[in-house]
């Protein structure tokens, strides 16, 4: 097999540098009800508070983290199945995090979602091409007696036979019922698809070729995808961009090789270490890896500063008292840590602590100018902070 | 509960086990009978395993690993389903014991942690009251020793202040913390068996290390024989000494771990170890998924199960596949390797054909 036929559209870095979607400071804060009558607001869970990123044309950002992290929370902001508490979701130009719900129906054709799990988001009494016919009948994409014609072009896209429309879902397979999944949100040719987690439910030859049918649809129809799944074998295969999300926030975000390669934040660090490896077993026994004590700590009451400190082996006095800004440390590379650093190198003094006016341990700092933070909102800038030599960087 | 008459099984291994093994299972059928047929879930399976050692069992859904796993614990007395073969535990049939004697083994011989904790754990009762129980139901303790032994317990697999989180449900429990009571109450009355049943699918990577850690710490301080039932591959390069591979019911390959990963000689393996991307491999390279999918298990093919999905059938010529079921023989490479594939030079394939597409590094000149 040559390279050149194989490659994906995934893999290859997308031609133009258009954003699809770019998302800025969101936030989703869900209100804790006290008991009683009243049932006042005791506090909130701070689901998610304030992301950013971006979203090339054809691309696909992943993002990963824990259970809890917040990562479908954003998923779900994304396509507007919450309405966000804060933060701009700018689509195409249009900010549409303040839609009311009857301005949201022709988003709804270029923002489409695929669940986790195939047996759930099928409803059982429905046939499967009236599951997938929905969506055009909802929005008069086509003529009544032809939506089982597109119906049926639809389900030979995915890779099911096209006869099959009468069947209901407990007639497939996973594989297929995820595929079903697939051509219900392929049904309006939508721009964005936001995957939550759409192959972990499924068996490992199957994920393959769940993987494989949605990189030919990318390719295809230049779909852009928001890949939301905590299995980083996957994500590194299909996204050349991915973000890290922990406790609400994102950690650390960049291209595939930042990332995967040059992991700068110990999150990132001890995710990928724990990451069991096949190749192990030339070796025997267990992969060294950093050990990460404990659970994740509760979004309605985060550690103060860091969120992360609580289970950091680096964390230190300013992390406790300062949160770390996002900072831009490479061209397609921002992290948020005060002691950003490969594996083994990092840094003894906060780099941040400069740019925030603060000292080293977080306390404010009146000699200090603060100065501003590259890497501020939700694209990358020119320029960036050069770790190397604690300087402004440019391409 | 009937016994299937005890003429050998076509999938019987050509090498008879030796008689001094922990755990011997041979020639293992679990078949249900249904209005459409009869299932064969698990179609004569045998391994052996011996304390102190880890035996992996892979497979896709529906492959009969779990299946396989619950005749161990005797959980498919009082149901339909219809076994035949020895389970020799310790020289001891357990599929010949009384349902009373199995009910003192099970739990205290012959353990189990299943995949899901939040359904495998009972939600009205605590969980330090359901830890207790499984202690006192084998020993004759008063409620406080027994309160005493869980809180003990609690606190050897790392729940943080055990003596207050005893008294929690299950539902304040983080997953991680749940799969870690479910250890707990699995290895209370130190079996010297222990089934986890995907004991980490359900749970993120970190924790997937820590509750992996532990289970290695427990089963060297009790010497334990572990069954490990997973579909990651990964799981099972660093847990298993010993790795079974099983599709449509039966094995397909068995032997030792690092030959299993390293040299596999049977194209079913090969597909699974190409469908996985891993943290290193190219990413220009499109996943190659095992195409089509697993059989049905009532009527199963006359031939090799696996021959409809199968690349390879060229190689051997003729129908074989189709027609003539292969036994389960010795591999080139030797050892206890052994496979169920018509191949006959399987090493030089996978060498030739398999290697460079998924490890091309790993590729000698």
């Amino acid at each position: 097999m040559s390279d050149t036929t194989t490659a994906t559209a995934a893999s290859v870095a997308p031609a133009s540098t258009e954003t699809v979607l770019s998302v800025e400071n969101l936030k989703m804060h869900f209100p804790v009800k006290g008991s009683g009558v009243i049932r006042r607001t005791v506090g909130h869970v701070k689901a998610v508070d304030g992301v950013s990123f971006e979203v090339a044309k054809g691309s696909a950002l992943g993002l990963v983290g824990e259970s809890g992290c917040g990562k479908s929370t954003t998923g779900r902001m994304v396509t507007r199945l919450y309405k966000p508490t804060g933060g701009s979701i700018n689509f195409e130009g249009t900010d549409i995090a303040d839609y009311p719900g009857h301005k949201l129906k022709p988003i709804r054709r270029e923002i489409q979602m695929i669940f986790q799990d195939p047996s759930t988001s099928l409803n059982p009494r429905h046939t499967v091409g009236s599951i997938i016919g929905a969506p055009l009948r909802i929005h008069n994409m086509v003529p009544k007696d032809k939506v089982l014609g597109r119906v049926q072009e639809l389900l030979e896209l995915v890779g099911l036979n096209p006869e099959h429309y009468n069947r209901y879902p407990h007639e497939f397979s996973g594989g297929q019922r995820q595929r079903i999944g697939i051509a219900r949100a392929m049904t309006l040719q939508p721009k964005l698809l936001v995957a939550d987690e759409p192959v972990s439910a499924l068996d490992v030859s199957i994920q393959a070729q769940v993987i494989n049918l949605l990189q030919d649809l990318q390719k295809e129809f230049d779909i852009s995808y928001l890949f939301i799944a905590h299995d980083l074998a996957i994500v590194r295969h299909f996204c050349p961009e991915v973000a890290v999300m922990y406790l609400g926030k994102i950690v650390e975000i960049g291209d595939r090789e930042s990332i995967y390669e040059h992991a700068h934040h110990p999150y990132t660090q001890a995710l990928l270490s724990a990451v069991p490896d096949v190749k192990q077993a030339a070796v025997g026994g267990r992969r060294e890896r950093i050990r990460l004590e404990g659970d994740v700590p509760s979004p309605i009451n985060p550690p103060s500063g860091c969120h992360f400190r609580t289970r950091c082996t680096f964390a230190k006095d300013i992390c406790s008292v300062v949160e770390p800004p996002l900072l831009q440390i490479g061209k397609k590379h921002k992290v948020a840590c005060h002691f950003p650093g490969e594996l083994h190198q990092h840094p003894e003094k906060p780099v941040t602590a400069p740019l925030l006016g603060v000292d080293e341990f977080g306390a404010p700092d009146p000699g200090a100018s603060p100065a501003e933070v590259p890497g501020d909102g939700p694209g990358y800038a020119d320029t960036w902070y050069d770790l190397a030599n604690n300087s402004r960087g440019r391409a | 509960m009937f016994e299937l008459s005890e003429t050998p099984g076509d999938g019987q291994m050509s090498k008879a086990p030796g008689d001094n093994a922990f755990l011997s299972v041979r020639d293992l059928k679990v078949h249900f009978s249904t209005s459409d047929g009869i299932v064969k879930a698990t179609d004569g399976l045998t391994f052996e395993l011996e304390r102190g050692k880890t035996l992996g069992i892979v497979g896709e859904s529906g492959s009969g690993k779990s299946v396989s796993s619950s005749a161990i614990m005797g959980l498919h007395r009082g149901t339909n389903a219809i076994l035949g073969g020895e389970i020799l535990l310790e020289g001891v049939d357990l599929l010949k014991v009384s349902d009373e004697e199995m009910r003192k083994r099970r739990g205290r011989e012959v353990a189990m942690i299943f995949q899901d904790p939040l359904s495998a754990m009972h939600p009205y009762y605590t969980v330090g009251n359901q830890i207790m129980e499984a202690y006192q139901v084998h020993n004759d303790v008063t409620k406080r020793e027994a309160r005493k032994r869980a809180i003990e317990m609690l606190d050897r697999v790392g729940i943080p202040q055990p003596d207050r989180r005893v008294d929690d449900y299950p539902h304040q429990f983080s997953g991680g913390m749940r799969q870690r009571a479910m250890i707990a109450m699995g290895l209370i009355n130190n079996p010297s068996l222990l089934i986890a049943d995907e004991p980490t699918t359900a749970l993120d990577v970190t924790v997937q290390a820590q509750i992996l850690d532990l289970l290695q710490d427990l089963q060297r301080d009790f010497d334990a024989a572990v069954i490990i039932i997973t579909h990651d591959l990964g799981v099972v390069a660093e847990m298993a000494d010993d790795v079974l591979v099983m599709y449509a019911g039966r094995a397909v390959e068995y032997g030792p771990c690092k030959e299993i990963l390293t040299h596999p000689q049977m194209p079913y393996t090969w597909g699974l170890l190409s469908s996985v991307p891993d943290l290193t491999a190219s990413t220009e390279a499109k996943l190659l998924p095992i195409r089509g999918n697993p059989p049905s298990l009532l009527n199963p093919l006359p031939g090799c199960a696996f021959e409809p999905r199968c690349d390879h059938v060229a190689k051997v010529g003729g129908d074989l596949c189709r027609t003539t079921l292969p036994d389960l023989t010795p591999a080139t490479s030797g050892g206890n390797h052994t496979k169920r594939c018509h191949i006959k030079n399987a090493d030089e394939v996978y060498e030739a054909e398999i290697l460079p597409e998924i490890a091309p590094d790993l590729v000698e000149d």
